[in-house]
């Protein structure tokens, strides 16, 4: 029995108090849909059940993943999505576009109150009860009145010539002697995205940290409306630069569900080697940047040296350093030769020895130790509060990866070793790095000697008018899942992205809580969140 | 220590030449200022680099140049941490609305003289995002622009020519 059969048949009392042995499945419409996303089950409740279903979820260990909205005439959808022992169920519910109003489930999951923020900014959906009722997404671009994401909202909307910053956004203060304020950014003095940090300090001590995102918003769940598959894999692709496989990958996957297409086993696992290789370039670079913050620079010239060879390998086999658009709907727009495989294979070799030879310093390190261990501690029990994935999560103990937990092809078809440690620290987030790279590594050696022969891609067939499909991925930052409805035409009516750094950004303001300003670059550098793929 | 000596002796100097763009190269990089940056700077600029938008594609190339391999402070080309000690400001993305006068704001932070150089696509056209409620497209729709450097992303080779392309 899986735990979606478990829950359902539990006795509760919630949904109604008059017969409170009944299973939760028998009030619920019955039984989980199967359909329409094939993979996932969907199970419709009613609006008022809302919040009472988060409740008993959370007391079931289940992980709150992702939230989104959606308009259909005179109503809204609203989706969440939540995951136990890889199982995934994605909890519906429709309401009344004249007063649209749902009972939040932020008061019992903290990993969603960004998320239905950004659905009231973008729908006007209110949230009962919601423990933080200021704006998240929206700035000062459109006015409070107006919902971008709602089908009478233009695509140009009617933006002021120039959009005034954001000044009276309500920041927590502190009070008290000594206690300081320091703002950072959006603009900060770095190569790095913009986002805004506001600090309260005491001396050097942090006491608060509060993020203010979505200056990068860049209306991607807006402009995705309307698009053809290629178009809206494109868009995908560039959700966050350096993820751009996974996300290609996520949309493509959920567009090929709703078609019903299925990609050939070859295609699967070209995709699989760029993935994997996405992941090993991205872990170098951070690697050799959480270096860069404490000083130690042996490393960080290292680390993008071996980077820089990773990303030439990428152009000469793929024809891109970043791997944009090698994957594309149906498939992949690039094949790999007998030759090219030869150069994936050396790639591996080289890096192998590379490392081997870099780790042992960098273990050895006395001034690294000091700064990287204990620094930025996350408790095992935050990251499970927040529904942290990816490197943060395993990192402190977040025994998940979709890869081996919800598996998909090619992984299915070989042996995937989730690297793991329960320290929490800066120092663990560095190791779990490196340990994700020697196994991507043997990942992609068993791709390249099981390569099937055959073809890349397959002919697109037009989904029927309000197919959906839930793409669900692991990339290098973890779980991505992707949304995709389609319309009229091979269009898509909706696209949602949920980026990792959508779960994992609100961890930060944990982590550094009693670490002194000076380290919060290299608490941030660890965690490394995409305000790209926040802001959207 | 000995095993970084060993590595760092053993790994030698990575850096690679590059040959400075020619005349049909700058005409491609749309430079017609480069005169002018031959007599105000003497050879060495200082850069500060905005990501006004952009997915971190183009910024994942411009931190390229400071790899062992592209090493572009040999060439005087450094980056800063304020605008206020810049010549040049390198920016990219479609200028989210939401940055636009954070954009401003450091445009008039940078000292005069100045110049832009509108990097990737997104920065250079508008890209795939274009303009909407939420972008103002192309960095010119907001700032004035002197350079630009194509591509999604320009590669660190293409943002090595084009800045350059300013010097030489
Ligand atoms: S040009 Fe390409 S890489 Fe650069 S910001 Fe735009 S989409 Fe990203």
């Amino acid at each position: 029995m899986n735990w979606t059969t478990t829950f359902l048949t539990q006795p509760v009392s919630w949904v109604n108090p008059e017969m409170p042995d009944k299973p939760i499945g028998d009030y619920i419409g019955g039984l989980v849909q199967h359909s329409p996303l094939n993979n996932v089950a969907v199970w419709q409740i009613e609006d008022k059940h809302w919040q009472q279903f988060a409740i008993t979820a959370v007391a079931e260990n289940l992980r709150w993943i992702a939230s989104w909205a959606e308009q259909a005439d005179k109503q809204f959808i609203v989706n969440a999505c939540f995951e136990k022992q890889g199982i995934y169920i994605v909890l519906r519910t429709v309401i009344n576009a004249t007063k649209p109003e749902l009972p939040s489930q932020a008061t019992v999951y903290p990993a969603a109150n960004r998320s239905e923020r950004h659905t009231q900014d973008m729908f006007g959906i209110h949230f009962i009860g919601h423990p933080d009722n200021r704006r998240w997404t929206r700035h000062q671009a459109w006015d409070k009145h107006q919902y971008p994401l709602r089908k009478d909202f233009p695509v140009q909307g009617e933006p002021p010539s120039i959009t005034p910053p954001d000044t009276n956004y309500d920041f927590v203060k502190g009070y008290g002697a000594g206690v300081y304020e320091i703002p950072v950014g959006p603009v900060h003095a770095g190569i790095i995205e913009p986002g805004h940090f506001r600090f309260q300090a005491v001396g050097e001590l942090i006491l608060n940290l509060e993020e203010r995102l979505g200056y990068v918003h860049k209306g991607i769940e807006k402009i995705a409306e309307g698009r053809t598959p290629d178009s809206l894999a494109r868009l995908a692709g560039r959700i966050s630069g350096d993820t751009t496989v996974s996300h290609c990958w996520a949309a493509c996957m959920a567009m090929e569900q709703a078609a019903g297409v299925s990609v050939p086993n070859r295609a699967l696992f070209i995709r699989g080697i760029v993935a994997e290789r996405e992941r090993i370039a991205n872990h170098l670079g951070d690697m050799g940047a959480i270096c860069n913050d404490v000083a130690f620079t042996f490393a960080q010239m290292q680390f993008t040296r071996l980077r820089e060879l990773w990303l030439r390998t990428n152009a000469t086999v793929f024809g891109h350093r970043l791997l944009m658009d090698v994957i594309v709907p149906a498939g992949v727009s690039r094949d790999v030769s007998e030759l090219s495989c030869e150069l994936l294979k050396q790639d591996i070799v080289m890096l192998k020895k590379e490392l081997s030879e870099i780790m042992p310093s960098i273990d050895l390190n006395s001034s690294l130790e000091d700064r990287l261990y204990t620094a930025g501690y996350l408790s095992p029990e935050i990251a499970a509060a927040f529904g942290t994935v990816g490197y943060v999560g395993r990192a402190s103990g977040q025994d998940f990866d979709v890869r081996r937990d919800a598996v998909y092809p090619p992984y299915n078809q070989v042996t995937v070793k989730v690297a793991l440690e329960d320290q929490g620290d800066i120092a663990s987030r560095f190791w779990v790095r490196y340990k994700e790279i020697n196994a991507s590594l043997k990942l992609i050696e068993q791709f390249i000697n099981l390569l099937p022969k055959g073809d890349i891609s397959m002919p697109w067939i037009t989904p029927s008018t309000d197919s959906e499909g839930l793409g669900i991925v692991d990339g290098f930052r973890g779980e991505i899942i992707s949304y995709v409805r389609f319309g009229d035409d091979n269009k898509i009516a909706r696209f949602y992205p949920r980026d990792p750094s959508i779960v994992n950004w609100p961890a930060l303001e944990k982590l550094v809580l009693g670490n002194i300003v000076p380290d919060f670059p290299v608490c941030n550098k660890s965690l490394n969140g995409s305000y790209s793929g926040n802001d959207l | 220590m000995l095993n970084i000596l060993k590595k760092i002796v053993t790994t030698g100097i990575v850096t690679e030449k590059c040959k400075a763009p020619k005349d049909a190269e700058l005409e491609a990089l749309g430079i017609e200022i480069k005169r002018h940056i031959d007599k105000k700077f003497s050879g060495s600029i200082a850069i500060r680099q905005v990501d006004a938008g952009s997915c971190n594609g183009c910024e994942l190339e411009i931190h390229a140049l400071n790899n062992p391999f592209y090493d572009i402070e040999r060439f005087g080309i450094h980056f800063v941490a304020s605008p206020r000690h810049a010549d040049v400001l390198l920016v990219t993305g479609p200028v989210s609305r939401h940055m636009q006068t954070a954009l401003l704001r450091t445009y008039d932070a940078t000292p005069n003289p100045k110049w832009v150089v509108a990097v990737g696509d997104c920065a250079v056209c508008g890209g795939e995002f274009g303009q909407s409620y939420a972008c103002c497209g192309a960095v010119s729709n907001v700032i004035p622009v002197d350079v630009t450097i194509a591509g999604c992303p320009p590669t660190p080779l293409a943002l090595m020519k084009g800045l350059l392309g300013l010097l030489v």
